[in-house]
């Protein structure tokens, strides 16, 4: 049969490009599919009329829009649906065995990562009223009503959700699931080797009942992706430090970056360490160390040497298995050259003084592996002396994470940005300077995993906050 | 002016064997040549006696030198039998350094004489206005497109455009910049069409395109475009088609520059799937698609290659200059009985970015 092509999704209508780039298997270059790329001259013309794409979705509620992502949680994880226009269909097992050879994830990660994007939509009733604390959803519909006693009117803030999206993580489509039910149409780019799960989603949602113009798919150049960042009202962007370094002072563009995630222990825990390390391995390495949330460093009032040797003892061993081993923890790398430069990077960094790696006597080989023609970085703990040190506070696509001592006191100014933190403590007067810490975006105070998400409780930004706007409002 | 074109490949090689032997004789005679051909000649060799036709000339011949266009005075190029006669100094590239020049007197008029028939009346209505929103200054395009019009019986109207400034903020990554200044030259292109009865337009893909979102052109009484510059893959092509012109207008590609004059393209089949193929205006001008490492061997049909131009009349001749500009090799089609070039873009972009500005 021929290769599946996946076409331009453009707010209702299906387009094959002149333009296509072919996606490969990462481990023995076989092509996998054919999609169709387009210019940013065709998303300017398209974004002109995303008005009646959201007109589309406009004439449902916001409940019967829950109902159909409810429905389409189900058929993503469940069903067969269309792959792409050439009569080309992909079943949950296709849709594993497909991503899994475009972006290294092993079968088991992508499965945890469909059960976690079900999960999202699943829940998507109770993220929306944690999003809108406990908001009468039918205000949505109405654009006005009256809320504990008090009239609210909310208007929309956007036609159109843009994103530009990374190829690292599945899940990480979950933060704009919510836009359908806010009855925000999506204009995404896909990641260069992850079209798989927006367009499984996008048709998911489709077979559900959602109308297709709320759905567009541009695969895109730079200037593409740079005019959905400009154009759409409101935008999300996943990118590295300097990619999202442009976008950091645009409140219309929610910037996703590095997580820099951490695990800190404070002085009052930190005789109990050895209880923790399981914790902390699990937040470094789970999902193959590729997501935000992944913790990047751990630091501690003391036993660093001891703390990094332990947690080099847990994952250092850890090597890469077939893709469809159920206890697979490695990722592969589906650009080779992204997994030579990580490898060459930390190399050279550890040539700083001050460093150790503490994974080196327990992996017995070399970081960069090969597998059956995947290539996998095993993971690294490195112990800094000091935030000083290059090493200390970096973030790479794998399970990594540094050591670092640090009296606690000097902890918060220390630590920077942090997308999770957690805070192993019981002492009251640390906690309320961690609530005031500006620069934790979530925080865990107690042994909890960096992975642990609520649905009810916003993550990198509260969606509903970022589509809709309150007003003051009247009516005679 | 009905263009004669050859009935077939082998009429039109002997005519360009001919032509080649009229040319030789022309700029290496004392009586008619230039002093840098003159010159060349003593110190290389007299092609009079060895170049007999269009193979010998490709064989015997270097690779023609821009810095010759750059370092020299303009005095050294004019022929003999145009001494005395006032000249045009016409640039391109420039955008750092010095540009390179070529001075003419009648060519430009003899290219855009014979493109004139290439158009339609139903889309370059006769005795009507046409705009140029395009590279002016000091580019021979300026005074072609006018002389384009003039020859169909228009008037074109004309805004000023620096390319090179473009290109400069550009490689400075000054976007905004570039922006604003793309907008100053669109909001000129509408002004005029909101004011004036204009029915084609001569502009470059990006320019239009920017045009196209800021007005209906269809409605604003444009019914042809011609369009000049680099790089237009199919799909940008298909894009400028059903998209920016949405079917109604009629679309005339051509690739050209100071130094050639103006190829036309073939019009599209739905076969050719929105791939442009340009044809040079031979015999005065010849466009090769070589291997780049092995400039002196034609690329098989279909394949991509470097462009390299010959230049073959009394006013200029410019034998094997190489493009920055890489092609697809296409044989004959009717009524040009030569090779083209398809898809052109800049030489090399596959593996680098070049930076195009306007174009």
């Amino acid at each position: 049969m021929s290769l599946p092509h996946i076409p331009v999704l453009r707010l209702g209508r299906s387009y094959e490009s002149l333009d296509k780039v072919t996606i490969a298997n990462c481990r023995n270059g076989e092509a996998v599919a054919q999609v169709s790329t387009v210019n940013a001259g065709i998303l300017r013309k398209d974004l002109q009329k995303v008005g009646a794409a959201r007109t589309a979705l406009k004439k449902f509620t916001v409940a019967q829009l829950l109902e159909i992502t409810s429905k389409a949680a189900d058929l993503f994880l469940t069903a067969t649906l269309p792959l792409g226009d050439k009569g080309h269909t992909q079943s949950p097992d296709d849709f594993v065995k497909t991503l899994s050879s475009t972006s290294g994830l092993p079968h088991v990660m992508v499965r945890r990562n469909m059960t976690r994007v079900h999960a999202a939509m699943s829940n998507m009733k109770t993220m929306l009223n944690g999003l809108t604390r406990g908001l009468d959803l039918t205000i949505l519909d109405r654009g006005f009503g009256e809320q504990s006693g008090t009239k609210v009117s909310f208007y929309s803030t956007t036609q159109a959700l843009g994103l530009v999206m990374p190829s690292n993580s599945p899940a990480v489509n979950s933060l704009w699931l919510p836009s359908i039910a806010l009855k925000t149409p999506v204009i995404l780019k896909p990641g260069r080797e992850e079209p798989w799960t927006p367009y499984r989603l996008m048709q998911a949602f489709i077979a559900a009942g959602c109308p297709a113009e709320a759905f567009g798919f541009y695969p895109t150049d730079h200037e593409g992706a740079g005019e959905i960042l400009r154009t759409c009202g409101r935008a999300l962007i996943f990118g590295d430090k300097a990619t999202t370094a442009q976008y950091a002072n645009n409140p219309a563009i929610n910037v996703h970056g590095p997580g820099y995630s951490k695990v800190l222990i404070g002085e009052d825990e930190i005789e109990r360490w050895p209880e923790f390390i399981d914790l902390i391995a699990e937040s470094i390495s789970a999902n193959g160390g590729r997501s935000c949330l992944c913790a990047s460093a751990v630091v501690v009032p003391k036993y660093a040497a001891e703390i990094a040797d332990a947690l080099a003892k847990k994952i250092g061993p850890y090597t890469p298995t077939a893709p469809d081993d159920e206890k697979a923890v490695l990722s592969g790398f589906a650009n080779a050259k992204m997994a030579d430069y990580i490898d060459g990077a930390i190399d050279a960094d550890l040539k700083t003084p001050g460093a150790t790696e503490a994974t080196a006597k327990y992996r017995n080989g070399p970081r960069k592996v090969v597998l059956d023609g995947g290539i996998y970085l095993r993971p690294t703990i490195v112990q800094c002396e000091s935030f000083a040190h290059p090493l200390a506070n970096r973030e790479f696509l794998f399970p990594y994470a540094s050591v670092v001592q640090c009296p606690q006191a000097e902890m918060l100014d220390k630590i920077g940005y942090s997308l999770v933190t957690t805070a192993i403590t019981k002492d009251e007067a640390w906690i309320a300077q961690l609530l005031e810490c500006r620069h934790i975006d979530r925080l865990n105070v107690g042994p909890i995993s960096t992975m642990k998400i609520s649905w009810d409780q916003p993550h990198e930004g509260n969606m509903f906050e970022f589509l809709y706007k309150r007003r003051s409002f009247e009516r005679a | 002016m009905a263009i004669k074109y050859p009935p077939n490949p082998q009429v039109a090689q002997t005519e360009l064997d001919a032509h080649v032997r009229e040319i030789i004789q022309w700029h290496f005679s004392p009586e008619t040549g230039s002093p840098f051909w003159l010159d060349w000649a003593k110190k290389n060799f007299d092609p009079r006696a060895e170049v007999k036709c269009f193979a010998d000339l490709m064989q015997k011949f270097p690779h023609f030198q821009d810095e010759w266009l750059r370092d020299l005075q303009p005095e050294v190029w004019v022929p003999a039998a145009f001494k005395g006669q006032p000249f045009n100094i016409f640039e391109t590239g420039g955008t750092t350094g010095m540009p390179k020049q070529r001075i003419g007197w009648n060519d430009y008029k003899v290219d855009y004489s014979e493109f004139a028939e290439k158009i339609s009346d139903e889309h370059f209505p006769r005795n009507h206005y046409w705009l140029m929103m395009g590279p002016t200054g000091p580019r021979r395009l300026r005074l072609a497109i006018e002389h384009l019009a003039n020859v169909r019986g228009c008037a074109c109207y004309f805004l000023d455009l620096d390319p090179r400034f473009v290109k400069k903020v550009i490689s400075n990554k000054q976007y905004d910049v570039a922006r604003a200044y793309m907008d100053h030259v669109v909001d000129q292109a509408i002004m005029l069409l909101k004011h004036r009865k204009i029915s084609a337009l001569f502009t470059t893909p990006k320019l239009l395109e920017a045009l196209a979102e800021k007005v209906n052109i269809f409605e604003a009484g444009i019914r042809g475009v011609f369009c000049g510059g680099t790089t237009m893959t199919p799909q940008y092509v298909r894009f400028i088609v059903e998209e920016v012109l949405e079917g109604k207008i009629g679309f005339y590609p051509t690739y050209g520059n100071t130094l050639m004059g103006l190829a036309a393209s073939v019009p599209i089949k739905p076969e050719d799937n929105f791939s442009v193929t340009y044809y040079s205006p031979q015999p005065r001008a010849v466009l090769r698609v070589v291997k780049p490492n092995q400039t002196d061997t034609l690329v098989s049909y279909d394949e991509f290659g470097r462009v390299e131009l010959t230049t073959l009349t009394k006013e200029f001749f410019m034998p094997r200059f190489l493009e920055r500009d890489e092609a697809i090799r296409r044989s004959a089609r009717a009524p040009y009985q030569w090779d083209g070039v398809g898809d052109v873009r800049p030489f090399g972009a596959m593996e680098k970015n070049i930076v195009e500005g306007v174009y």
